[in-house]
């Protein structure tokens, strides 16, 4: 895009560089005139002195937010195995040529997709609370992630699956593999290409999800983040941690996305696959459009 | 059974429900109207041909992309007031799906540019139309067929997120279940009657997107 012709404007003449330059110039000088408000803000408040930032030096508190960032982690990650199993399960049933199969995969996939997050959360936490017994806050967690993810998942395998163009199933059945055979050998190992990045997108918003464990008090990083900064002694650094906690969850699901746009960016280059590489940044353009690029 | 519906019924319960889902669909119109105008305004500086411009664009999607909403949302109601700001967790609310959204909103209307070719806008300037031209005439009605089924995604999604309010003492349908629970009734009951309502108004939306998916695919 830079420098080069796009849909809405030439490549910029002596005139259109120098008109660039002055909106640029005043962009800057607005952008800097924000951040400038924001450091008034901090200062003025008092959010640089020492004593709101020396918790970070000790090692009890260290060792608490890497026990929050382990809590974290090990959420997503049992929910990504399970939600990956989930997925699987129920694209394949989507993808069944019976219809009692077919039928009851497609409505737990639209359900759980449709039900807010949380609330399936508060079923698994609260539920089981008013028959007397009750579930370890991980398991409520993972399992309102598994469901719903699990069923994002399914669309974007299953989607994946009907990528890959027909005649590649076509060739398949011509030469005597059974449905079963084509699935396996023909069509899973080229959808699994084009769908990795979609996945990779995907695994970054279950990530970011467990941060709703804060809300049912599974120990995880927002919830130390939160007592790190209720700590009077120190002068209730609330803005400190939660600049903390942010810096280690935009470096994480940074990291994650990286990987996914070099998975995209690599894959279309070398097209094993016929099919259309997907990448989903998002979960909201959905797994009912992945965007093909 | 009897119990099941005793749970709309009994006192005045219909009417923590109704005021729970009035408040959650004032939170989504009011932050829905403001995170489609901060993110059409990313979007344009996204494809503005200012590079200042596009890489703050870039920056603000790149960072609140990664942050969980949660925290954002901690952010604005513990954090916010020692800054010396004040605000009710109601605007807390609006402001925290606002700022979210805005960079998914932001990306809808990059790529929804991005996938008009550039030889349309070339052939309209070649014809000598302004910016304006190009603009109205030329990109905007192509881009927004391919934007507006991944738009309504976004909204449909701001919708279900607007229930994590419910864990920062807003009083929205979310946090109905609590409320409930205060009074003896079964959260299991109360939940469900949550999750019916959030269908109720989330199927249509959903089945009006892959309406207007299906009849607005642009074959190019």
């Amino acid at each position: 895009m830079s420098g080069g012709s796009t849909v809405l404007y030439d490549v910029p003449g002596p005139r259109a560089r120098r008109r660039n330059a002055a909106i640029g110039l005043l962009a800057l000088a607005g952008i800097a005139a924000l951040v400038a408000f924001v450091i008034y803000r901090f200062n003025v408040t008092g959010q640089f002195e020492q004593r709101r930032w020396d918790q970070f030096q000790y090692s009890a508190v260290q060792r608490e937010l890497l026990s929050g960032l382990g809590a974290t982690l090990k959420a997503a990650g049992i929910a990504s195995v399970l939600a990956l199993l989930f997925g699987a399960v129920f694209a394949s049933a989507r993808l069944s040529d019976r219809w009692i199969l077919r039928a009851p995969a497609t409505f737990v996939v639209e359900l759980f997709r449709a039900i807010p997050l949380l609330i399936m959360i508060f079923f698994f936490y609260y539920g089981p609370l008013q028959y007397g017994w009750s579930i370890p806050n991980l398991w409520a967690l993972v399992l309102g992630l598994t469901l719903y993810n699990g069923s994002v998942l399914a669309e974007i395998f299953r989607a994946g699956i009907a990528a890959v163009p027909r005649g590649q199933a076509e060739a398949g059945y011509a030469t005597g593999l059974r449905k079963n055979q084509v699935l396996r050998l023909i069509l899973l190992p080229q959808a699994v290409r084009s769908m990795l990045p979609a996945i990779v997108s995907q695994l970054v918003v279950l990530l970011k999800d467990t941060a709703l464990g804060f809300i049912i008090t599974y120990p995880e990083l927002l919830y130390y983040g939160k007592q790190i900064g209720g700590r009077l002694a120190f002068g209730l650094p609330y803005v400190p941690a939660y600049l903390v906690v942010a810096a280690i969850y935009i470096a994480l699901c940074g990291a994650l996305s990286m990987l996914a746009y070099w998975l995209q960016k690599h894959l279309s280059r070398m097209p094993k696959t016929a099919a259309p590489v997907m990448l989903r940044t998002d979960k909201e353009t959905g797994a009912t459009a992945p965007t093909p690029l | 059974m009897g119990d099941f519906f005793g749970v709309l019924t009994n006192g005045n319960n219909g009417r923590v429900f109704l005021d729970g889902f009035t408040n959650t669909v004032e939170l989504f119109v009011i932050a829905a109207l403001c995170s489609l105008t901060l993110g059409m305004l990313l979007g344009a500086m996204r494809v503005s041909p200012v590079p200042t411009l596009r890489a703050f664009g870039a920056g603000y999607v790149n960072i609140v992309r990664n942050t969980p909403l949660t925290l954002v949302f901690a952010f604005l109601i513990f954090a916010v007031p020692k800054l010396g700001l004040n605000i009710n967790p109601f605007p807390s609310a609006c402001v925290a799906l606002t700022v979210y959204t805005a960079a998914f909103v932001c990306e809808v209307v990059r790529s929804g540019i991005n996938t008009v070719p550039t030889g349309q806008g070339e052939a309209a300037r070649a014809l000598g139309m302004t910016f304006g031209q190009v603009l109205g005439l030329i990109v905007l009605p192509q881009a927004v067929r391919s934007m507006v089924p991944p738009l309504m995604s976004v909204l449909i999604a701001m919708l279900k997120n607007t229930t994590i309010a419910a864990g920062f003492s807003v009083l929205e349908a979310g946090a109905i279940q609590d409320y409930m629970s205060e009074r003896g009734e079964p959260r299991f009951g109360v939940l469900l009657w949550v999750t019916i309502g959030f269908l109720i108004l989330i199927l249509p939306l959903v089945a009006f997107q892959r309406y207007l998916e299906r009849k607005w695919a642009v074959a190019r």
